[in-house]
């Protein structure tokens, strides 16, 4: 294991300094700090109301943190400040996240989701849509390149034979991963940081088995993976490093074997006699 | 017979004008949810640049043939399109996220504002304009009964369809249309997926806008007569048009159109030409209490 050290800066790819977020009176997240290391899948764990979700809305820029930054770093890039950033261009800068309960496009088929996410590539290409109107431009060569990306991701998630169905319409496993091929198609090349609330609630076993292989290959391709998750089976057996939160602090980060026996987390999940200290 | 098919050719026309208004009404809803009462005025202003464009070029000896036409169609859209996206700017935009009442509000204090801006930039009285396209086509000859489609009819019906057709394409075809439906499924999700929604939705208002203005233009050559005020009949028309066809629905607004322009000649041909409006804001009501959604909307599903 690398030393903390070595740990710090130099693969670092998702740095969260001691963020905040209030609502009113209420400390959904208290001072948390962690670093995600570039390649890596990151597991965030944590009883009900944890604060997991919120940390993963700040970092998304669906909420404004109180306090605290969160700074994305790319090799050869100076770092993004992303909680100074409007939501769209928190993802143009990389970061794609899937969500407990599925926010797909119900409307639109399964391929059309795949394609809205290719929008800013898209658009730029089309020359403000009047070219694709047109059929001018570099547009039906882009069209088809986004579709191409979408292929391989409506492969890669077993989705092929419904890509032309409504999303709303699809089973709930499949919705799950189109939710994620979805976010693996919204940056060229594919996101830098994957942010993944629970993606396996409501999977069956071999349905979670299937999504722990397919987080396996997303990180192969080098993208590195934020992860909520409950289902321990897949966080013990895919992650390289696990955060739990409790009451929206952090109470371990260590590799998943250390965290499996610590027993400020066993307190954590089981309960313990005089809680408040 | 020869009356009815008369009756029917000058209703679709009419509809047609009602169709383009209530696209701008139902994409707009789509988009914001939100009913943008000041649409009407928009059309309103697209009628008065093509006046302007016509009489400039009629001041430099122009004003001749399809090529005055295509221009005065094309000057309006751009200058009408901007006030779309300068309304949306100033009046709507500070208001995203407040109270859903307040953009409403704000919405029929523009229509009041824009109307009292034309009828003092412009005057109050009437603005007539000669015929640009006199004459037409005998399609039928019943007794001393002359069914005619003028030129100006075949314009209406020609361009409506051609410009319909482009912005279908538009909404279906293309990263922005595509955008467009995306923000009004899931604004936030689409804002996560990278596309700027405040853009999205200015061109929305854009295009709405210059759809209006096609509308404007078809207006003034058709009836060849306008004032600052035309926007609030044709606009609550058009309104109930997008009602009628299922509010938010593209092609809902253009059948919602072309029923309401039918229903308001055929009723002012056999019945009484003062009750009109009664005839086609008497569907308004039925619609909404026993067709809330419309002809073809979508049933609202609320989701927690």
């Amino acid at each position: 294991m690398k030393p903390p050290a070595a740990r710090a800066h130099r693969d670092m790819i998702l740095e969260v300094a001691n963020l905040t977020m209030r609502f009113g009176g209420l400390t959904a997240v208290d001072r948390v700090s962690f670093t995600a290391l570039r390649g890596e899948i990151t597991a965030l764990i944590g009883p009900n109301g944890a604060g997991k979700t919120t940390l993963f809305n700040c970092i998304t820029g669906f909420y404004r943190p109180s306090e605290g930054a969160i700074r994305l770093h790319r090799p050869g890039a100076l770092p993004v400040d992303l909680h100074r950033l409007a939501g769209y261009r928190i993802a143009r800068s990389g970061v794609a996240r899937t969500f407990q309960n599925i926010r797909l496009f119900p409307g639109m088929t399964a391929l059309e989701n795949l394609l809205v996410a290719q929008h800013n590539t898209l658009m730029a290409a089309s020359g403000w849509a009047v070219g694709a109107v047109l059929g001018l431009s570099r547009y039906p060569a882009a069209e088809r390149a986004a579709i191409e990306v979408a292929r391989r991701w409506l492969l890669a998630t077993h989705l092929l034979d419904r890509a032309d169905d409504p999303a709303g319409a699809l089973p709930y496993g499949a919705q799950r991963r189109l939710e994620i091929a979805r976010a693996m198609c919204s940056s060229p090349g594919g996101p830098a940081l994957l942010c993944l609330d629970e993606p396996a609630a409501g999977l069956n076993p071999r349905e979670s088995e299937e999504l722990a292989r397919l987080l396996l290959e997303i990180r192969a391709d080098g993208t590195s993976i934020l992860l909520i998750e409950h289902d321990m089976g897949v966080v013990m057996k895919i992650s390289d490093r696990v955060v739990v939160l409790d009451h929206g602090r952090r109470i371990a980060d260590a590799a998943p074997a250390a965290v499996r026996s610590d027993p400020k987390v066993i307190a954590a999940y089981l309960g313990e006699e005089g809680e408040e200290e | 017979m020869a009356y009815a098919l008369q009756q029917l050719i000058n209703g679709i026309s009419l509809g047609m004008i009602y169709g383009l208004i209530a696209v701008g009404y139902t994409m707009v809803y789509g988009i914001i949810g939100m009913i943008n009462f000041a649409h009407g005025d928009v059309f309103m202003i697209g009628a008065f640049i093509a006046l302007i464009t016509a009489l400039l070029l009629s001041a430099g000896g122009m004003l001749d043939g399809p090529a005055a036409i295509l221009l005065m169609l094309l000057i309006s859209m751009a200058f009408t399109a901007f006030y779309g996206w300068t309304m949306e700017r100033v009046a709507y935009r500070p208001l995203r996220g407040s109270f859903r009442l307040a953009p409403l509000i704000t919405a029929i204090g523009l229509s009041i504002v824009l109307q009292n801006y034309v009828q003092v930039s412009q005057g109050a009285r009437v603005k007539p304009m000669e015929a640009l396209l006199p004459g037409g086509i005998e399609v039928m000859r019943d007794g001393g009964f002359v069914v005619q489609l003028s030129f100006t009819q075949m314009l209406i019906i020609g361009v409506t369809l051609a410009v319909l057709a482009v912005f279908t394409l538009l909404v279906t075809r293309t990263p922005l249309g595509r955008a467009m439906r995306a923000c009004e499924q899931d604004r936030k999700m689409a804002a996560l997926l990278g596309i700027d929604t405040d853009r999205t939705i200015s061109l929305t208002f854009v295009i709405g806008a210059a759809l209006a203005a096609v509308a404007g233009t078809m207006y003034l050559l058709r009836y060849g007569v306008i004032d600052f005020y035309i926007g609030f009949l044709a606009g609550v028309k058009a309104f109930t048009a997008a009602v009628l066809g299922g509010i938010g629905s593209l092609p809902g607004a253009v059948l919602g159109g072309l029923l309401i322009g039918l229903i308001e000649t055929f009723w002012s041909a056999y019945f009484s030409v003062q009750y009109k409006d009664v005839a086609a804001f008497s569907i308004l009501v039925l619609t909404l209490i026993f067709l809330p959604t419309g002809l073809l909307g979508r049933q609202e599903v609320e989701k927690v």
